[in-house]
């Protein structure tokens, strides 16, 4: 019986939403396009007043250590296939030496967030998408697997599923024949945590990941930004990406 | 010139034979593809690195072909060469059948094919890819209208206009195919404006190599006269477009070598990228461009039809080759994200990305070919594209003047 209550209850709002949405399209679609990037469906909603990302200090980003790839792994259940062609990487250590000095430095690599995604400018469906506050996404639902943003990432940062895959996280969810990134966490960041892999980084007392609202001049970012020279990569395409880097 | 007898080709027991044995190819493609689909793009030989393979090779040739193949009804329509009229309709033809069979492949490669209908309605107006949904779609509707204003007598008089329509969209379209890669700011070999050019000089070479081979092999089986003048045109033609093709490829590498930025890549490409370097080379500009024209031009093979036959063959494979480079050696060479840096990483970032292409993927291409090549030879039976004869007799308007100067 209460079963039915709560289906009943389901329905009218669901159909109460639907109702809304349609006059919402046929009355105002300019206001309804800034009303997509739901982030906080409990009161509060997505705006480009918050700008999110990400400072890596390369000369803490300790060699050898995988917490934050071993923390995002398990945050969205990169299991992998043991095939590391095709298996997925969000996030991943790049060690880098110089041809002239031979200095050694490493550090991770992820989906930059750009402000300006190419991702998004390739794709045929809209799919790939950024939303208000930055975070740069794929709809698994419109996904048709072109592969075109993989194409034209300039960070080699999306993975396309290579194979059918089981036991996905909830909140991250995965499809084989689509393409997938780093979210920023952001089922996390929408209940004010923040990434798996900053919070590794961070409970191993290595501090070379800061993440935070760049928008808000009080926030460590921020702070940090303004403080410390940093720099972004491939900072000649312009992109203002959302994660820069200290000691590169 | 005399008026054109055009008719339908024989059907009977060699006809259903003929499209039966393609037709093994088109199923041995389904399969090839649903096996992909069902197990996941790594049964193939494409990863993450390697992004686009040979499906994509295949479908690349055929829709860059495909625009190419128009070209004789453009010669025909919009620049007034009475010579090319009798080859307009097939020219038409093999315009749709060669896109179709491109883009089958292109959809089946898709690691989602069953989501083509989102691919219909959802539009991201920024994206290359939606702008050619709408040029492919749009160049097979107005080649249709084109083709009907050719074969409708009534309607014959709207042949130009309609021409020209078909030749202007077909440029834009092979602009849009190039853009694909030109537009791609990441991959060092890709982003440079010649690329659009190139690859509509490229359609003229590859769509009439395959014209000439189509137009010669329907000819010789269902036993009509094609004679000497038409095809020494085509094959004199097809030489000028390979010469092209050779003076863009020269350009583009010239700019890339040029600007230190890409010597890596170029360096790759030419020089040390292995397998990529050799079909550059070899296959590419040997076989496919140097060889060719010399062979066309030459006067002991140029008159040979068998050597016209195996010069348009020739053409075909290094073009193959030329997207195969292009495309996938574009992609296994590494992005440069970090200059003067020496990079490592378990993403394979920093090294030369590795591919082999899987038979699956080999089947599929090949089905794309066996599709364009069913549905021309399918559309010659139903409707009335080639004429009972191209005899020089029939066709070479210049064919009496030259007996009564002898």
């Amino acid at each position: 019986m209460s079963d039915q209550s709560n289906f009943d209850q389901y329905r009218r709002r669901f159909l109460g939403g639907s109702a809304a949405t349609v006059a919402g399209m046929a009355l105002a679609p300019g206001v309804l396009l800034h009303e997509i990037g739901h982030a906080k469906p409990a009161d509060q909603a997505v705006s480009d007043e918050v700008r999110w990302g990400m400072l890596i200090d390369s000369n803490k980003c300790a060699e050898g250590c995988n917490d934050c790839v071993k923390a995002c792994n398990d945050e969205h259940g990169l299991t992998g296939f043991d095939r590391p062609a095709t298996d997925a990487q969000w996030i991943r250590k790049v060690t880098l030496k110089d041809k002239e000095t031979g200095y050694t430095q490493t550090l991770p690599l992820l989906c930059q967030h750009c402000e300006k995604p190419p991702c998004v400018d390739v794709c045929p469906t809209g799919a790939s998408f950024k939303r208000e506050d930055g975070i740069v996404l794929v709809d698994k639902h419109i996904c048709i697997g072109c592969r075109y943003c993989m194409m034209a990432c300039p960070y080699k940062a999306r993975s396309f599923i290579h194979e059918t895959l089981q036991d996905q996280k909830p909140y991250s969810p995965r499809g084989k024949g689509t393409v997938e990134s780093c979210t920023f966490c952001v089922h996390r960041v929408d209940n004010d945590e923040t990434p798996a892999c900053v919070e590794a980084c961070t409970a191993e007392n290595h501090n070379a990941m800061v993440f935070g609202d760049m928008n808000d001049p009080s926030s460590a970012i921020s702070q940090q930004l303004k403080q410390y020279n940093s720099r972004q990569i491939r900072a000649d395409l312009q992109l203002n990406t959302g994660v820069r880097y200290r000691g590169i | 010139m005399k008026q054109l007898d055009f008719r339908e080709i024989d059907g009977g027991k060699p006809f259903y034979m003929l499209v039966g044995f393609i037709g093994l190819f088109i199923i041995a493609a389904l399969g090839a593809a649903f096996y992909m689909e069902h197990n996941g793009h790594h049964v193939t030989g494409m990863s993450n690195q390697v992004i686009w393979g040979t499906p994509h090779v295949f479908a690349i040739f055929l829709i860059v072909a495909a625009s190419g193949a128009l070209n004789v009804a453009s010669i025909s329509s919009v620049f007034s060469k009475t010579a090319y009229k009798p080859l307009a309709r097939l020219s038409g033809l093999l315009a749709i059948t060669l896109l179709v069979g491109g883009l089958v492949v292109l959809v089946l490669d898709l690691g989602r094919p069953d989501r083509l209908i989102v691919a219909m309605t959802y539009y991201n107006f920024k994206s290359i890819f939606a702008w050619n949904i709408m040029l492919y779609t749009g160049f097979m509707g107005i080649v249709a209208v084109y083709l009907w204003m050719m074969m409708e007598r009534k309607m014959n008089s709207y042949t130009k206009p309609a021409g020209l329509a078909a030749f202007v969209w077909r440029l834009i379209l092979t602009t849009g195919t190039g853009s694909i890669f030109g537009f791609l700011v990441a991959r060092e070999a890709y982003n440079s404006a010649p690329l659009a050019p190139m690859f509509i000089i490229m359609s003229f070479s590859f769509g009439l190599a395959i014209f000439i081979l189509v137009l010669m092999g329907m000819y010789k089986w269902s036993n009509r006269p094609l004679g000497d003048a038409i095809l020494y045109r085509l094959k004199n033609l097809l030489g000028v477009f390979i010469a092209a093709v050779l003076y863009f490829v020269t350009v583009y590498h010239l700019t890339n070598l040029y600007i230190t930025e890409t010597h890596g890549v170029e360096r790759f490409i030419l020089l040390d990228g292995g397998i990529y370097t050799k079909l550059f080379w070899i296959v590419q500009v040997g076989l496919g461009g140097l060889l060719p024209l010399a062979l066309l031009y030459l006067p002991a093979t140029g008159k040979s039809r068998g050597w016209i036959g195996i010069s348009s063959l020739l053409v075909i494979i290094g073009g193959l080759a030329q997207i195969y480079v292009l495309l996938i050696g574009g992609q296994a060479y590494p992005l440069e994200m970090f200059p003067g840096k020496e990079v490592s990483s378990s993403f394979f970032d920093g090294v030369v990305a590795s591919y082999t292409p899987s038979l699956p993927e080999f089947v599929l291409g090949i089905g794309g070919v066996a599709i364009a090549l069913a549905a021309t030879i399918v559309g010659t039976r139903v409707l009335r594209f080639l004429p009972v004869s191209l005899a020089d007799s029939q066709v070479d308007p210049h064919y009496k003047a030259e007996e009564s100067a002898a």
